[in-house]
Formats: structure tokens, sequence, C-alpha cells
């Protein structure tokens, strides 16, 4: 690959990116979320999506020739073959009709002279030769004929392995952190058949969170970071350290400096209590979390994605099935009721911003107020004589107005559905309906994700602005550490449902790193073994 | 031109094109020896009648339960408080509210039921709702006839027991809403002063539910079920009061067509109600989640305007007397064209 880069809509997701991959070589491939890997792999495959935003810039070269995909199926045909993170297997059938599926062998029937091709029969005994072969390549325990849908997930993983295997012309194995859903020795299996994959004369990219595996089979590895490679790595001369430290420290130009005031900035006492917390939030499952906030406090959650740190805030807001003990100034919080956290003064923003956050149909004023208006009983005026209480136009409008200037919403009105908003403002939106509700305790979730780097830094300064100004507490919870460092006293990474350890601001990269990684609580436990 | 453009798109094609329609069939009238005074006339009873029935369907839409095709439930609690209050022998406005007293309750007790099933088919409510209303249709078929009703007036003669299909309120409370403080100017213009008070004063209490603290719950759930949760609201309780409501809408309504119709429709009579209800709705230009008092007015006049015009002048041009074809190919066209417009709105 050579000068390969790619943005979206204006925003730069890959830059520049070179690498070669020799014949029978495994690259690994490691970067945070959003560094750019799957964009990259999306090049690779000539997936859609990549066509519909632009194309890509820069070449690629497959034995010396320069290619380009424009759909999954030319890449099929040069022999590149992709495993995904989510399984394309059909439950119902059984690993070796899956192995072969839309290329089965087939013999010849009378029907053919009629119908053509289509109608030629499935020769089974050949077909379960042919997933015999690629299993026993693989050199794995899986049985042809296992219904995938009867499957532990480690057999669907081979199995995926196994199709893209029994293609003739696969040279090229992009598999896309295959390991994140193996137990230990499934794992191990997996590495030694692609160590004999690649001893067969297939190269592999290999993507994965896992850098002792990397450390273990690959003979190059590359870096990503923003949409760049930072470093290229021979595993003989490197360790997990300098691995983990290249992923994370990024340079933090641009984005809002630490001052000297902030180091000065005492806590108070604890506000926040969270004890063995555990949240059923599909995709980001919370197990055992402990927690201390202090009151005045700018509190990071960080961690990988479906670690589990987004299900912290969404399990105490009462939006998905929780269990544990909170405790809030002093008060118990009922948990699995929505209101209770909001009456006590508990307000949040939404990750999923378009689908929680927002009304999008509505007017700008109505997606600030509501929630105010629901739980505080502001904004209603008594008419008839005290008999009922109606919304005050007026009052709405004025606040609406208020916040649409401190905030600096680009908008017509007030009275603007908020579809019709950029992300950026919508993100304002979200923190102005957080804030009419005056709350001590603000969780706000991935507040930057999805917006340009002026309104970034717009959100991120508003929330020290009203940290600072209300004296009111801020968990925040972001994927991006270097976001997280800039703006929070003290940060938690979550990793598997677990906080794997706090740290202040100020600690090293490499230490965030390796605690995402879940390397630390691993060398503990052998520690302790 | 920007005006005329800007007024087409806030009031949308279908209602210029409908409006023109029926601008065109009044103009046509005098020509073919329809009398436009008491066309007028008809168009105005028929709304005062149907009013309240459409404005049923603003909560249901407004909570995101869609359109109530089960409307038919709310009605036949307005039957039941109908039937009741004529064997109680009650006449005059006493008899017309002792008849929403006993059907309210009933209409809330059924609302609740309803609203309960409702919430437990999100997505498919209007496909449920409308086999509520039918297989509850079914049913009452069996206690019309089951029921200890005694009065001399609506029970069958030959048996003695069981109510009759068709029950006459004359003598009881025919048009006793209807002729409050009402006028005839000549001999074919009568205006129901006092069914129009009503449903105004209906849809204001409406347009005042809607900017309480509930009725604006109610929308937000209706607009964002997960942002309205967020937000510390009861999803299914807002959609169960919209539910509620609107079936004791359904009941009012059901009574206020009777006094100005002047007979009780019970067996199959609440079967097809709920459809020219939606349609209107739908033709005032509500869409399947978004639905005001503006649109309730205006499609139930051009609804109910072109479904009292079309028989009258058809029926003098060809000379024969097909009216009950005319109204039934009209009342189901337009029910038709309506609906489509649903999937129209769905899929912007």
């Amino acid at each position: 690959m050579e000068g390969v880069g790619k943005s979206y809509f204006g925003n730069r997701v890959l830059a520049n990116v070179n690498f070669s991959l020799k014949k029978g070589q495994i690259l690994g491939l490691v970067g945070e979320n959003g560094a750019g890997k799957s964009t990259l792999m999306n090049i690779l495959f000539g997936m859609p999506v990549i066509q519909e935003t632009g194309g890509f810039e820069g070449k690629i070269y497959i034995d010396g020739k320069e290619v380009s995909f424009n759909s999954p199926f030319e890449a099929l045909e040069a022999g590149v073959g992709m495993v995904h993170q989510e399984f394309s297997l059909i439950p119902g059938f059984t690993a070796a009709e899956n192995i072969v599926l839309n290329r089965e062998s087939t013999t010849y029937n009378v029907l053919v002279e009629a119908f053509g091709d289509r109608l030629r029969t499935l020769d089974r005994v050949e077909i379960r030769k042919r997933a015999e072969t690629a299993i026993d390549t693989l050199n794995v325990d899986l049985h042809p004929d296992m219904c995938v849908s009867e499957m532990p997930v480690g057999h669907k993983q081979f199995t995926e392995i196994a199709r893209e295997i029994d293609k003739k012309r696969t040279r090229l194995l992009v598999l896309d952190e295959p390991t994140a859903v193996l137990t230990e020795t499934e794992a191990a299996i997996l590495l030694k058949s692609m160590k004999k994959l690649a001893d067969l004369g297939i190269s592999i990219i290999f993507i994965s969170h896992r850098l002792q595996e990397i450390l273990d089979i690959c003979d190059t590895i590359i870096v990503l970071r923003d949409g760049e490679v930072v470093r290229e790595f021979v595993p003989e001369k490197t360790d997990l350290m300098s691995i983990a430290s290249a992923m994370v420290g990024r340079s933090i130009q641009g984005q809002s400096q630490r001052t000297q005031e902030d180091a000065d900035r005492t806590s108070g006492e604890i506000i926040l209590r969270v004890e063995n917390l555990w949240v059923d939030m599909p995709g980001e499952t919370v197990r055992d979390v402990n927690l201390e906030v202090h009151k005045g406090e700018i509190f990071g959650i960080g961690g990988l994605a479906g670690q589990g740190k987004l299900g912290i805030g969404n399990g105490i807001m009462g939006l998905y099935p929780s269990g544990g003990t909170v405790t809030f100034d002093g008060d118990v919080v009922p948990l699995n009721d929505p209101m209770a956290p909001l009456s006590l003064g508990i307000a949040a923003v939404s990750e999923d911003r378009r689908g929680v956050g927002l009304l999008l149909e509505e007017p700008i004023a109505w997606n600030i107020i509501f929630t105010a208006l629901q739980v505080q009983n502001r904004y209603l005026r008594s008419i008839l004589g005290g008999l009922v209480r109606i919304r005050d136009a007026a009052a709405i409008r004025d606040c609406a107005k208020h916040y649409i200037q401190a905030l600096e919403i680009k908008c017509v009105s007030e009275r603007q559905r908020v579809v019709e908003l950029s992300g950026g403002n919508q993100q304002k939106i979200c923190l102005a309906k957080a804030f009419a509700l005056d709350p001590k305790l603000l969780f706000v979730a991935e507040p930057t994700r999805g917006i340009d780097v002026g309104a970034k830094k717009v959100v991120l300064d508003t929330l020290r602005e009203y940290n600072r100004k209300n004296r009111a507490t801020v968990v925040m919870i972001s994927s991006e550490l270097e976001e997280l460092r800039s703006i929070c006293d003290r940060i938690a990474i979550i990793d598997e449902g677990r906080v794997a350890g706090i740290l202040p601001a100020t600690a090293p990269s490499t230490e965030f790193g390796l605690l995402m990684l879940g390397k630390v609580q691993k060398t503990r436990e052998r520690v302790t073994a | 031109m920007g005006r005329i453009k800007s007024f087409i798109e806030a009031a949308g094609w279908p209602r210029i094109i409908i409006a023109l329609f029926l601008l065109g069939l009044f103009v046509i009238a005098p020509f073919v020896e329809v009398r436009v005074d008491a066309s007028i006339s008809d168009t105005l009873v028929r709304f005062g009648m149907n009013g309240v029935m459409v404005l049923a369907m603003v909560p249901m839409v407004q909570a995101g339960c869609g359109l109530n095709f089960g409307l038919p439930l709310g009605i036949i609690a307005g039957l039941l408080g109908a039937v009741t209050s004529v064997e109680l022998e009650l006449t005059g406005i006493l008899g017309v509210l002792a008849a929403m007293c006993i059907a309210i309750p009933i209409a809330v007790l059924f609302g609740w039921a309803y609203g309960l099933l409702l919430n437990r088919v999100k997505g498919g409510e209007m496909m449920i709702a409308t086999y509520v209303g039918f297989s509850s249709v079914a049913f009452m078929c069996i206690m019309w006839l089951l029921l200890p009703y005694k009065s001399p007036s609506m029970v069958w003669g030959y048996a003695g027991t069981g109510l009759r299909t068709t029950i006459s309120v004359d003598g009881y409370w025919i048009r006793a809403i209807s002729d409050f403080l009402s006028f005839q100017y000549g001999k074919y213009f009568y205006f129901p002063t006092g069914m129009f008070l009503f449903f105004a004063l209906l849809c204001f209490l409406m347009w005042l539910f809607m900017r309480t603290k509930i009725g604006t719950a109610m929308t937000t759930v209706g607009s964002n079920p997960d942002y309205a949760r967020a937000s510390g609201v009861n999803v299914d309780r807002m959609r169960t009061i919209s539910v509620i409501l609107s079936t004791v809408l359904g009941a009012v309504g059901i009574i206020v067509y009777e006094q100005s119709f002047g007979f009780i429709q019970l067996y199959m009579g609440p079967f097809t109600m709920a459809f020219p209800a939606v349609a209107a709705i739908l033709i005032g230009g509500a869409s399947v989640n978004k639905a005001t008092i503006l649109n309730v007015v205006i499609g139930t006049i051009l609804f109910q305007g072109i479904l009292t015009m079309t028989p009258s002048v058809i029926n003098s041009i060809v000379q024969t007397d097909m009216s009950e074809v005319v109204r039934i190919v009209v009342s189901n066209g337009m029910i038709l064209y309506a609906l489509t417009r649903v999937v129209k709105v769905k899929s912007r």
C-alpha cells in the first residue's frame, strides 16, 4: 500500500498510509477505536461504502500489479479474503455447507439440459471432502456436519476462516479481531493455524486488541493512530509498553490545554458512590463496577468500545436493567427508574444523540425544556384560576433563546426543527437540555462523537466552564483518551465491565494504554498465583 | 406568487384539490336543481355529528399509537350509555347527559384494557386496533340480545327481549344538544348551534390538555419514546392514557351523533364507524404520528362535505336514485385515498 488516504465528508480518517507485506508473512495492525483500521481494510476489500463516499487516495499493489476494487466480489476474485468481526454465516446450514456456500461442487443431471447450469445437483460427498480439507488445514476440531446455530462462537469463527481457506485463490487473508470472541485455548489454536497458513504462502493481516498475540505471531507490527502509521515494529525488538504508548500517546495540538489552575484544584467530599454495579446493556455490559466521584470534579471514564463504559451512565440513569448500590449526595438512587436520578439532580447527555438524546421532529425549544418541564414542573403557568397548568410559551422561548446564545447554537430560530441542524449543534442542544435541569451531577457520554473539530472544542470548553462556574460535578464518558486527559481530573479505565484502574489525568499515557488492554490486571493475577 | 406557493405548501396539495372539488360541486349544484342552502345545512349538521369522533383520533396519534381503528370499542361504550338512558326514560338534555355519564366510565374501563393490549403490540397498533374494533362489535352482537333491557321502545316486539337493530330516540332526547340556540333560516337552512358549541368546547379542552404536562409528555412519547423515557416519562402509562381518552371521546362522539341523527344503531352499526373518522383526519393533513385540532376541523368539513354533496349532485345529473351506491363509492374511495397518504408520510 502506498500513500493511502481517505476522508469521510471532509473528516479525515486516514492519511498517507504506507506498508508492504511479503508472501507468507503475518502483519499485525493495532490502534485505538477510530484509528482507521476498519477504514483501511474496507478500502482494501473494496467495500461499497468507500465508493459511495468519494473513493480513496493512493495506490494498492498486489503482486506488483496496481489494483482498485469497486466491490468485494472483485477483491475476492483477486484473492483477498476477509473475516469480519461480525459473523456472516447462515445459522440453519452446516459447517460444510457454509464453507462452500455459492462455490458448491456440483454434478450433472438431466434438468441442466433444459434450465442451464443453475440446476446442477449438489455433490454432497465432494462438499464434505472439501470442508474437511479446509478444516484440516486449520488443524481444529470441527465437525463438518454440525449446524452453525448449534456451534459455540469459537467454532463459528473457525468456520468463517475455513471458508476463506477453501477459496483456492486466497492469497491475502484479513482477520478483523478474530480472537475477541474466543477463549484462550481457542485463540491459541487459531494462532497456531494462522502460522500454518502463513507457511503455506498465504499472507495475513491480523487486527487485534490483544497485544500479546500480535507480539507472538506477527512478522511486522504497524501502529495506526488518527489515520496515520505512527510506528512500525519488529516483534523481536520491542515490548508491550512501547506499542501501547505508540497507540495512545497522541500529540495534543489544538486541544484545550491544562492550566496551572487545574493542577491546584482540590475536590470536595464524595458525591457519588457506585458499588457493585451491573448493567445489562447490549454490547456494553457492566459486570462489577465500584467508583467514587468527588464533588466538583470532572471524572473521566475511558476504555475500549464494548468494555462497558457506556453502560455505567445508562445504568445509573435507569435506562437499562441494572443492579448494585448507587448513593448520591447521601441518598440511595433507586435503579431501573429513569425518574429517580433526574429528580435527585442527576442529568445525562446520551451517547445516542439522535436515538435517545433528541426529538428530531420537534422544535429546538421543546428539546431543551422538556425534561425540566417533566421533572421539575418548570415552564408551566396556571390558567382558569389555577385549575390547570399549561406550557408557558414565553418562558420556554426565553430559555431556549438564552441557551442558543450561550452555546452559540447556529439556527434560524428556536422554532427550527432539530433534525435540520448539524451534529455539533445537535450536541449543544443535548447539553442545553441537561443544563436546563440545573443538575448537581452531569453524565456526558461521548460528547464529541461525530462532530467536527471546532464544535468539539466548544463542547469541551462548555463542559469545563459549567463545572467551574456552577460547581457541578461532571462525569465524562469517552473513547478518546486524550480528550479525557485534557479536561478531567481523574480517569477510570473500564475493561471487561470492571474498573481496571483509576489514575489522575496527569499520569503518562502508557499507563492508561496498559489498563485499556487489560494487561495490568493479568500480570497482577499472575503475581498472586 | 411566493405567497401562493407557501400557502400551497402549508395547506398541502391533497387538501387544495379536495377543497376545489367541493367548491366545484357547490357551483354545479344550482344548475342541477340541488338547493345550495339545504346542502350547506346538511354539510354543517354532518360536520357536527362526526366532529367529536374525528377528534377522538388526536390523542392516540399524538402518543404514537397510530390511528384509532378500534374506535368501535368507544362507540360501544357510548351505545351502552345511550340505551341505558332510554331504558331509564330520561328525556331532553338530561337524557343526553345521563347517557354520557353512564358511557364515560365504561369507556374508561374499555380504554384501559385496550391500552394494555396496545402496549404489548408496539409497532403493530393499527392492525391490532382494527381487529379489536371488529371483534368487540361481534361480541356485542350477542350481548345486545342478552342484556336485560326492558323498555318497550327498544326491545323486539314479538319476543319481548333483545334490543332492536335501530332504536329511535324520538321522544327521548332527539336533537337535545343540537337544538340549543339553534335557528332555522328559511325553509331549508337549519343551523345546529348547540352541537357546534359542544364540539368547540371539546376541541378547546383537547387543545388545553395537549398543553398540560401530561399532554406534552404524550406528544413527546409519540415523537421519540426513548427520549421520553430518558426524561423520566412513563411511556406505557402515557400511551394508556391516550387510548382511554380516545375511547371516551369515541363514546361521547357517538352520543352526539345519535342525538342529531335520531336513531341508535346497534349490532353491526359501529362496525365501520372508525373508517370515516380515520379518513377525515388524514384528509385534514394529519400523519400517522402528528395530528392537530386544525387537521380535525378541516378534515371533517372536507370529508363530510364531499360525502353530502357528491351523491345529491350526481343523482340529479343522472336522474336515477343511486345515492346510496354513490355514497359508498365516494366514502370508501376517500378512505382508500387517505390511507395511501399514510404510506407516503411514513416513507418520507
